[in-house]
Order: structure tokens, then C-alpha cells, then sequence
């Protein structure tokens, strides 16, 4: 199995106005590919910073962080997008749809922005919302959806690229509990693959049988990893 | 990325008619009020652009604008006339006379006196009766603003309008009587006073005896004669002042400008529209930016660059710029062409164009550039934040 994430000693520390915060301090932490690892732990025990790091969004202030055997914090910075457009798949506890974007065309930004004609990014981002059941709904604006369905809008949007890396932020944290079970459930089947890493943040313990490996988070630090050896619940 | 912005920004109409209407105001404002100002200003030499024929105008060399009358010996005339390079020149009388109407009561008159052989200076558009006309005894010609307005019989009814002056209707000029015979369309000037054209010699006896009386000798040059060298010879020989058309409107010109609040007013009403319509339309385009930085956000997060962030800032600008600019500059249009036939004095130079076109475009860089540098700075790890 190869890694998808190494974190050695990642420390980062938040400077507001004389004010230091640590949110991260000194994390060890290794991803394999393939493999669903979920982040839990209080809130402000640093579970943000850490996947923003992971996502090439946030510069560590110490530590090494890879990402498939890549270190974005000496790359270039227009390699660097490049590095995200292409390998990153993102999922957020508020959706962060472009309201004025129907489904079909928040689907195909991730396609756009690595450079495909807008036609066919579009075609592609029909597909995918097939797979996550919005086939029909390709022309509905955010606003006409649910809060369940324009989620899977968003995990169609971060699937669309095919991307090797998913981060999701408390992604069922906004949807009431069957509609979070609905959501997470499609997105281990649809999202996982043996190539594909998902890093999922969440509060919500009555999703945590859906990962493979649980990090527990406190101040800064993971104070526990343990693998998940409940089979996961039936899709409902 | 291109249509992405453009739906972004259309996509909330009601902040988007904002921007487009703030924009709209500020370009509305950067013309209409030039253009009020430009057509105030060429009223200063309305007078001296209606009288076609002359290339050249003498007068004394104390005269700082065309109202600006200090009159002749008529002896000048003749000492014009004798210097090579003029094909013609004749005598003009402008004054402000007093009228007595029919009602018996006064009202100052600009009393314009023409060479009595040749007529020349007359109004540039005849409406009723004929330039030759003026031939008859006792007859005078007058502008139809002043025959409908201040020279009419005033109404029986308390605020009524008063009935027009007509044809072979009489007046009195210091206690001389005087037939209309012609109605003239002439260009506005800044005296609201009506326009009455005579004779020389008929407006020589309606004046006030005075020494002198000729205000200006309008002269023709001869064929091939360059003007502006012949101006040089007239002013030489006779220690008067002489311009060329172009020079005289240009001098009126400048007096008002130099001598009067009308520049500084307009200067002012300018400035406050493009002040408050770059706040408005600045403020609006960069509210939407600020708005819109959780989208701009998610879309550097997932790799788009800040170049193709600028552009997408600066497409968004550039469009409702030139809606907003496009609409201003229309409703300018359409106020000039609603106001035509009004005392308001409205004149819209391509300047104007490029003006109002400059305002605005200012507007929108400045707006776009402060949206763009928000939207450098942004870090992508907000996209995470609740
Ligand atoms: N941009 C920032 N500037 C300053 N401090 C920050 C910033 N972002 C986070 N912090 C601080 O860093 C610590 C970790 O924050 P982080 O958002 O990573 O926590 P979290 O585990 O995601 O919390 P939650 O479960 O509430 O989302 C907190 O104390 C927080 O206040
Ligand atoms: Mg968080």
C-alpha cells in the first residue's frame, strides 16, 4: 500500500495580533491509499487546520506534510495549483455551491479549471450526477435543492476529475441524520476506490462506522488512531 | 472561467441592476451636466457665430467680450476700408435700447443696426417676411423668442400667456415708431432680451444721441487673402482691435469662462456626479466582490489562479461599465433631445463621449482593482470556515 498523506511533527501555529494560538502541535499522521480516515475530536482541537494543510490550502509552520510523496510547501505556487486542480477533491459541511451555477455547471468547475472545454466539462458533470442520483436535477440552481441533494451536488463536484484526494469538512454536520446517512453512504460507494483517499472531518459519531481508520484529535495533537472493526451499517 | 463570472455577477439581479444603475447615474451625470455647460457656453458667442458672412471682426481695443460694446468714431469705417486685403467692410449697431409696447410698458431691447445697402449681419434664419423687408420705412425685424414672450401683448387673464407680437404690429423705440416687419429665428445668447434688427441709420436715430455710435466694422477679405495676416494690417493701421470670427468667439469665450461662476458651478455638479457615482457604483461592484469572496474562495482552493481571478474580476467590471456608461450616455441623449425646443442650453460634442467614457472607466478600474486586491489576499483556507 503506498501513502497518499505523511504528516511528520506538522506544527502550525495562528498569530492574530500578538495572540498565538497552536492548532497544531507536532502531528504524526500517515494516509494510505484507498483508505477512508476520519478526524474526530473537540471543537478547536485543530481538525480544520489539519486537512487545510493536507489540501495544500494552509502553509505549515513546521513539520513536513507529502501528499503523494509531494511537498506542496517548497512547491512552486503555480505548481501548486496545478498540484490541488488536478489531485484534490473537496467536500464542505456548507456546500460552497455558486448559487448563480446550475448543478450541472458547479459539477464542471473542477473540469474547467484543469482546462477542459467548457461542452464537454459539462457532459462529464452530467455523468457523475448520475452516479450520485441527480441525473434529472442537472438544471436545478442550489437553491432549488435540498440540503441533502445539493451535498451530493458537491461530492459529484468533487468527484468529477477523478481526483486522488478527497477532504470533507463535517460534510453530514448540516443534514439531519438519515439524509447524513443517505450522503455518506453514497460517498463511500461512489467515492472509494483503491486509488482514491477520503479524509472526512466530522463531529457526527453516528457516521464514524463508515471509516477505516478513526484519528482522535485534542489540542493540537492526535491522542489516538484506531481501526474500525464494526462492519459498516447497511445503506439506507 | 469566462461565463462563470459573468453568471456570478447576473446572477443576483437585484445587486446587479444596483451596480449597473449607480454606474448608469455616474456616466448620466459626467455628460449631462457638460453638456449643459458646453451649451451654456457657446450662447457667449451665439451672436458672433450667427452673423456668417464677415471673416473679420474691428472693434475698439478695450472690448473684452461681443457684449462688451464700446462704440466708434464712423470715420473708422472709411480708414477700414482704405486697407489693401479688404473686399468689404460694413458698419454694425449692437445696443440695449429701451421699447415701449402697446401697453405702455418698457422693456429693454438688443438693438441690432445693419449696413442699410447691403443688410449684412442680418439673422441667420428668416421665419415671416423677408430680410429685405427692413428696406421699408420705420421697419425692424424681430427674434421670435422675444415676438411670443416679452414683446407680446400681455394677457387679459392674470398668469395667461401674453398674445404673440405680429407681423405689422407697432412698437416704440425712445418715443420712434417702429413696424415689425419679419420674424428671425436666432441662436439663443445669455441676454434673455429680445432681438430687434434695423437699419444702421434707423438705429442710429432710435439711440440715444451719442458721439459714437458704431460698434463693429465687419470686414470681408479678399480672395487668397490670408485673415489672420490681414487682422495683423487693421490692427496696425488703425490702432483698433481686430479678430477673426474664431479669435472673437474664442475671446467672449474666454471672458466667461475667466469672469463669471459658470465654470466653477458645472465644475463643481461634475465632480459631486462622478464623486457620488463612484461611491455608488465602487461601493456596490466592490459589496458584490465582498459577497462573493466564499465563491472566489472555493474556486482558488480548488486551483484557479489569481491571474484568471483578475480577469474574471475585470470581465465582471468592464461589463457593467459599459452597460452603465451605454445608459448614461443614451439618457443624456434623450434629455438633450427632449429639452430642444426649451430655453436650456444643451450641446453634445463627441468630447463629451470620450469625457463621461473616461469617468467611468476610471470608476470600474478603481472598483474592480480593489475587489481584485481583496481578492489576491484571500487565503483559500476560508473555504473551510462556517
Ligand atoms: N484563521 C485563524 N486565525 C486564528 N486562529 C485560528 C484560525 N483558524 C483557527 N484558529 C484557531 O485554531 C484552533 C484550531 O482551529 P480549527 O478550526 O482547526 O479547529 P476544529 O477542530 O476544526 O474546530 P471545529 O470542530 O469547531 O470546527 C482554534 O483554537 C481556533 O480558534
Ligand atoms: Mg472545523
Amino acid at each position: 500500500m503506498t501513502l497518499a498523506v505523511h504528516c511528520k511533527q506538522l506544527t502550525k501555529v495562528y498569530d492574530t495580533g500578538g495572540q498565538k494560538v497552536t492548532a497544531l502541535n507536532g502531528i504524526d499522521l500517515d494516509i494510505s491509499t484507498g483508505e477512508l480516515m476520519m478526524l474526530v475530536g473537540p471543537s478547536g482541537c485543530g481538525k480544520t487546520t489539519l486537512i487545510s494543510v493536507i489540501a495544500g490550502i494552509l502553509d505549515q509552520d513546521a513539520g513536513l506534510c507529502e501528499l503523494f510523496g509531494e511537498n506542496l510547501l517548497t512547491m512552486r505556487s503555480k505548481d501548486k495549483l496545478n498540484f490541488r486542480a488536478r489531485n484534490i477533491g473537496f467536500v464542505f459541511q456548507a456546500f460552497n455551491l455558486l448559487p448563480s451555477l446550475n448543478a450541472a455547471e458547479n459539477v464542471s468547475i473542477p473540469l474547467i479549471i484543469n482546462g477542459t472545454k467548457r461542452s464537454v466539462a459539462e457532459r462529464t458533470a452530467k455523468t457523475v450526477l448520475e452516479q450520485v442520483g441527480l441525473g434529472a436535477r442537472w438544471q436545478s440552481l442550489p437553491s432549488q435543492l435540498s440540503g441533502g441533494q445539493q451535498q451530493r451536488v458537491a461530492i459529484a463536484r468533487a468527484l468529477v476529475h477523478n481526483p486522488r484526494l478527497i477532504v470533507c469538512d463535517e460534510p453530514t454536520s448540516a443534514l439531519d441524520h438519515k439524509t447524513g446517512n443517505t450522503v455518506m453512504a453514497l460517498l463511500k460507494d461512489v467515492a472509494m476506490h483503491k486509488d482514491r483517499t477520503l479524509v472526512i472531518v466530522t463531529h457526527d459519531a453516528r457516521i464514524f462506522n463508515f471509516a477505516d481508520r478513526m484519528a482522535e484529535m485534542d489540542d493540537g495533537h492526535i491522542i489516538k488512531i484506531q481501526a474500525n472493526t464494526a462492519p459498516p451499517p447497511p445503506h439506507s | 472561467m469566462n461565463h462563470i463570472a459573468l453568471k456570478m455577477l447576473m446572477g443576483d439581479t437585484g445587486k446587479y441592476i444596483g451596480i449597473v444603475m449607480g454606474l448608469t447615474f455616474a456616466s448620466l451625470i459626467m455628460t449631462q451636466q457638460p453638456a449643459i455647460f458646453v451649451g451654456l457656453m457657446s450662447r457667449s458667442y451665439s451672436f458672433i457665430s450667427d452673423v456668417g458672412l464677415p471673416d473679420i471682426w474691428v472693434m475698439d481695443a478695450k472690448v473684452q467680450f461681443v457684449d462688451d460694446i464700446k462704440p466708434l468714431q464712423e470715420t473708422e469705417l472709411y480708414r477700414v476700408r482704405g486697407i489693401s486685403g479688404v473686399a468689404w467692410a460694413m458698419p454694425m449697431y449692437k445696443g440695449l435700447l429701451k421699447a415701449r409696447l402697446t401697453d405702455g410698458t418698457f422693456q429693454t431691447c438688443n438693438v441690432i443696426g445693419l449696413d442699410d445697402a447691403t443688410l449684412i449681419g442680418g439673422p441667420p434664419q428668416m421665419l415671416e417676411g423677408t430680410l429685405e423687408d427692413l428696406r421699408r420705412s420705420d421697419s425692424v425685424i424681430v427674434d421670435i423668442d422675444g415676438a411670443t414672450d416679452k414683446l407680446g401683448k400681455p394677457s387679459l387673464l392674470p398668469g395667461g400667456k401674453p398674445t404673440p407680437l405680429k407681423l405689422g404690429d407697432s412698437l416704440e423705440l425712445n418715443d420712434r415708431r417702429a413696424i415689425v416687419v419679419g420674424i428671425a429665428k436666432v441662436t439663443r445668447t445669455f441676454q434673455s432680451q429680445p432681438v430687434v434688427y434695423t437699419t444702421y441709420s434707423r438705429a442710429k436715430n432710435y439711440a440715444p444721441r451719442e458721439r459714437k455710435l458704431l460698434s463693429f466694422v465687419l470686414v470681408k477679405a479678399k480672395p487668397g487673402q490670408n485673415p489672420a495676416e490681414l487682422t495683423r494690417r487693421i490692427r496696425e493701421a488703425t490702432g483698433l482691435a481686430a479678430y477673426t470670427q474664431a479669435e472673437f468667439m474664442e475671446l467672449t469665450y474666454q471672458y466667461f469662462m475667466h469672469n463669471t461662476g459658470i465654470p466653477i458651478n458645472f465644475g463643481i455638479s461634475v465632480l459631486l456626479g462622478f464623486i457620488v457615482g463612484a461611491a455608488i457604483a465602487g461601493q456596490t461592484f466592490y459589496n458584490f466582490t465582498l459577497e462573493n469572496l466564499r465563491q472566489f474562495g472555493v474556486l482558488k482552493a480548488m486551483g484557479t489562479s489569481n491571474w484568471v481571478l483578475l480577469r474574471m474580476i475585470l470581465l465582471q467590471a468592464v461589463l457593467v461599465g459599459s452597460i452603465g456608461y451605454g445608459l448614461g450616455v443614451g439618457l443624456t441623449a434623450l434629455f438633450g433631445h427632449a429639452m430642444r425646443h426649451t430655453i436650456l442650453a444643451f450641446k453634445f460634442p463627441w468630447q463629451l463621449l470620450v469625457f463621461s467614457g473616461a469617468g467611468v472607466s476610471i470608476i470600474c478600474v478603481f472598483a474592480a482593482l480593489i475587489s481584485i486586491i481583496k481578492v489576491i489576499r484571500l487565503e483559500p483556507a476560508i473555504v473551510f470556515k462556517g
